[in-house]
């Protein structure tokens, strides 16, 4: 027994002679908290946008957003045509770039790409699967002029087209690497972006290096480490102490404590994010617009994005976030006036429906839903609903919102993030997207004009044109009020001060090109 | 003895067969499914159902069942829907840090309990005895998240003594020294739980030997004291409390399961937590069946430790 306790402090001694060693991050080395683990690291298999924040710093695609904005800029496409009838790009492509393995990027290695994603007979189609493929469903064929242009043959016009190639779907991968790992490519990634791929550590760390050769000028860093810190406690903790130099997705509460820390910079950025809920129009008392309006007059999105979301949202007037700045909209949002909602109940003869309310207890953009839930249950009985709270896991959740909410429910949040105003309307507000329909509108809402509109902007390839016409489709479905218009998401992240040129960008991607440190 | 370790050892195939049988099931029962789960909120029926024909899970589940009992008496486990990458691949890599955690925990929580349970039923009623017993009740009743955050709160980001979370340092670390460094906060919070049980049982065998004759004999015949209770007390009352230890074995690897969320351990618990959100039944399974194993061969190893220890049981 002695010898056991002379063993414990022999070790303790030895332990305690190298403090303080902790929570030093080496220099010119950044290191990153993430909230998971990725997924893979080929970027056409991924969904999420914490993989996304990776995947943008080992790849380019041939368009990109330009910095700041959600506009189209070159990357490895040099120019590109589009058709009179918008069905044709040409794009002409920069020379002399090479994949981080060694190998050429060219248009065959173009054509690779989207064949390997779109063509199930494909030699390499197993390599998926390839969940957002469908971005591209629209893409006939894409073919070969030259080494250095390629042709996209589109089945219909389609505007958000260029847009998706500068999303993480778009992201250029290597047909050599993909040929030499096959399935295991996601986890031997190989790109043309600014930092190489190094090494992947289960759950503990992804590390990429900086790729000298950058056709866009090398990074100064000389390495990025992502590390997955799944749980906010944790990686709060992390980050006061000292163990990372960037922290993503900051949890609201922690937020106003790290301004206050002159060691810590908090950066935010508006995206394309919007926070709502979803109302029956096919049944019950949302059937009736004026009780959806006394819905949305209801509730003080003020309270909700100041005080449950301390600051880190901003309110939503419509189903169009205000990201996409070129869509020139004079929408308001609806101001907070439960006397106003109770006259309009009165006035449709429903002074105390009752209303069963899907509420889901987290999940990818959705905030706090479960607070959010329940302040919005508050606001809503107060001038006279009756609100039903039921709550459900995010995968359940999604399962049964997705289905429609018809027989079941009459409000269920969600939250959606995109790069094009196309996607959500498109998706969630057309008459043909139902449930039944395989689309996302599950609440049924329907209006002709609407479906008109959004048509036309998605045929339209000039942008002025498209920007009016989203404006429109704002100013519609604000007043028809198919959903309780809430909040739009600003992403936040905090960094330690002597983090330079950390910038984040509207779209979510996490470029680190440019940081020092 | 090598007859009943094999006897053991056997009984161990019907245990995972059926293990795998629940689990399989119960993944199937609880609602959304793989595709959903990566879909996230593109999951169109139409999506679902292309990813569903891409991972094979649109055939029928019983032969998704066959399937892959098939391969797994061919050693393979299958790949994760998730990670795609191969399923035993990723249970290794992760169970091997779960073992360090939970290896070093139990060893751990044995020695502080069992000494904590000796001193208290020595000092019966003492104020050692009550501190020890506030302490261990205080321990048993804490959860053990929260206890992991107040520690990092404390250690990590207070005294900046230990780092908060993971296992190895990102830069320059990777040998014993930083392994020990990022064990410390996990494996001790870990083994409060634990050590508390033991603490109380210890005590109670103790309490229980100390008042038997030959106690009192050798204490007649003048054995020192010490060796009164190592010797001859001690021992006797750990062949009652080794099975005990046997059962937290299974209690540490279950608790790996949040302890290894909150100080991100690159374990089979957090690996568990997010396969099942992710409705990865694969790596589920995969993950199921080696804690299972493990547990069960902890428990073998507590019995024939107990055996060796028990002449009674001996023969």
């Amino acid at each position: 027994m002695k010898r056991l306790f002379q063993c414990v402090a022999l070790s303790a001694t030895l332990l305690m002679a190298g403090f303080p060693a902790t929570a030093q991050t080496p220099p010119n080395v950044l290191i990153v908290g993430q909230i998971a683990e990725p997924k893979s690291l080929d970027p056409h298999a991924v969904t999420a946008t914490n993989d996304f924040r990776i995947l943008v710093n080992l790849y380019d695609g041939l368009v990109r957003f330009k910095d700041g904005t959600l506009e189209i800029e070159p990357a490895l496409a040099e120019n590109w045509e589009i058709s009179e009838d918008g069905k044709t790009y040409t794009f002409s492509l920069r020379q002399g770039v090479t994949f981080h393995d060694g190998s050429q990027f060219n248009a065959e290695a173009v054509k690779f790409n989207f064949d390997r994603m779109l063509r199930e007979d494909h030699p390499f189609h197993d390599t998926g699967p390839f969940p957002l493929a469908f971005n591209f469903s629209t893409i006939d064929a894409v073919e070969v002029v030259d080494d250095h242009t390629v042709v996209f043959k589109l089945s219909e016009p389609f505007a958000p087209f260029l847009s998706n190639l500068a999303y993480p779907t778009g992201l250029i991968v290597s047909p050599t690497a993909v040929e030499k790992h096959g399935k295991d490519f996601g986890r031997n990634p190989s790109g043309t972006g600014p930092f190489k791929f190094a090494e992947w550590q289960s759950n503990q760390l992804v590390a990429a290096e900086r790729n000298d050769a950058y056709w866009d000028g090398a990074p100064t860093l000389e390495a990025v480490v992502f590390r997955p810190i799944a749980d906010a406690n944790t990686r709060v903790a992390e980050m006061m102490a000292g163990g990372i130099d960037v922290m993503v997705e900051v949890p609201p509460d922690n937020l106003a404590a790290f301004r206050g820390d002159p060691n810590l910079q908090v950066h935010e950025q508006a995206g394309p994010h919007v926070w709502f809920a979803i109302l029956n129009t096919s049944e019950g008392p949302f059937a009736d617009k004026r009780v959806r309006q006394a819905a949305n007059l209801a509730i003080n999105k003020e309270v909700l994005v100041n005080n449950v979301l301390q600051g880190t949202a901003t309110v939503a007037a419509g189903p169009i976030p205000p990201a996409f700045n070129w869509v020139e909209s004079q929408v308001e949002p609806y101001p907070y006036d439960p006397e106003r909602a109770k006259q309009l109940l009165t006035e449709a003869g429903e002074t105390n429906p009752k209303v069963t309310f899907y509420v889901t207890e987290g999940g990818s953009g959705m905030l706090n839903p479960v607070t959010m839930g329940t302040a919005i249950q508050a606001d809503l009985q107060a001038v006279g609903f009756d609100v039903a709270i039921e709550s459900y896991e995010w995968n359940t959740f999604l399962g049964k919102v997705n289905e429609g909410l018809k027989g079941r429910a009459d409000m269920a949040e969600m939250a959606w993030m995109t790069n094009d105003p196309d996607t959500v309307p498109y998706l969630t507000l057309r008459t043909e997207a139902s449930p039944d329909n395989g689309g996302f509108n599950s609440g049924y809402y329907s209006n002709p004009e609407v479906d008109d509109l959004l048509a036309k902007a998605r045929k339209s390839t000039d942008q002025a044109e498209r920007g009016m016409l989203y404006a429109k489709v704002q100013e519609i479905v604000h007043e028809d009020a198919p959903w309780l218009f809430v909040a739009n998401w600003v992403q936040n992240a905090v960094t330690t001060a002597n983090v330079q040129n950390f910038k984040l960008q509207p779209s979510f991607l996490l470029h680190l090109k440019d940081v020092t440190k | 003895m090598k007859a009943y370790i094999l006897k053991r050892l056997i009984s161990l195939v019907p245990v995972l067969f059926g293990l795998s049988i629940v689990v399989f099931l119960v993944m199937a029962m609880i609602p959304g499914d793989p595709a959903t789960a990566i879909l996230g909120s593109y999951a169109t029926p139409e999506n679902v159902e292309r990813i569903n024909r891409d991972l094979g899970l649109d055939k029928p589940l019983i032969e998704q069942y066959f399937i892959w009992i098939g391969n797994v008496l061919q050693g393979d486990l299958g790949r994760s829907f998730a990670l795609n990458r191969p399923v035993i691949d990723e249970v290794l890599e992760r169970f091997q840090a779960t073992l360090i955690l939970a290896g070093v925990s139990l060893v751990l929580c044995s020695i502080v309990g069992l000494l904590a349970g000796v001193v208290s039923a020595v000092r019966q009623y003492g104020w050692v005895d009550r501190t020890i017993t506030f302490a261990v009740l205080a321990g048993i009743s804490m959860p053990s998240f929260w206890l992991g955050l107040i520690l990092i709160l404390l250690f990590a980001v207070k005294w900046r003594l230990l780092p908060a979370s993971g296992m190895y340092a990102i830069y320059g670390g990777g040998d014993l020294r930083d392994l020990l460094l990022h064990l410390i906060l996990p494996a001790a919070t870990l083994s409060v739980v634990a050590a508390g049980i033991i603490a109380r049982l210890t005590r109670a065998a103790m309490l229980e030997v100390l008042r038997q004759d030959y106690i009192r004999t050798a204490r007649a015949k003048g054995v020192p004291e010490r060796r009164v209770i190592w010797r001859h007390a001690f021992r006797a009352a750990l062949v009652s409390v080794i099975p005990v230890i046997g059962i937290q074995a299974g209690f540490v690897l279950g608790g790996a399961v949040y302890i290894e969320t909150v100080f991100q351990w690159p374990g089979v618990g957090a690996m568990l937590v997010k396969a099942i959100s992710t409705r990865d039944i694969l790596l589920v399974q995969g993950g199921v069946l080696v804690v299972a194993a493990s547990y069960v061969l902890f428990n073998l190893a507590a019995d024939v430790l107990q055996t060796m220890l028990d002449p009674r049981i001996r023969t």
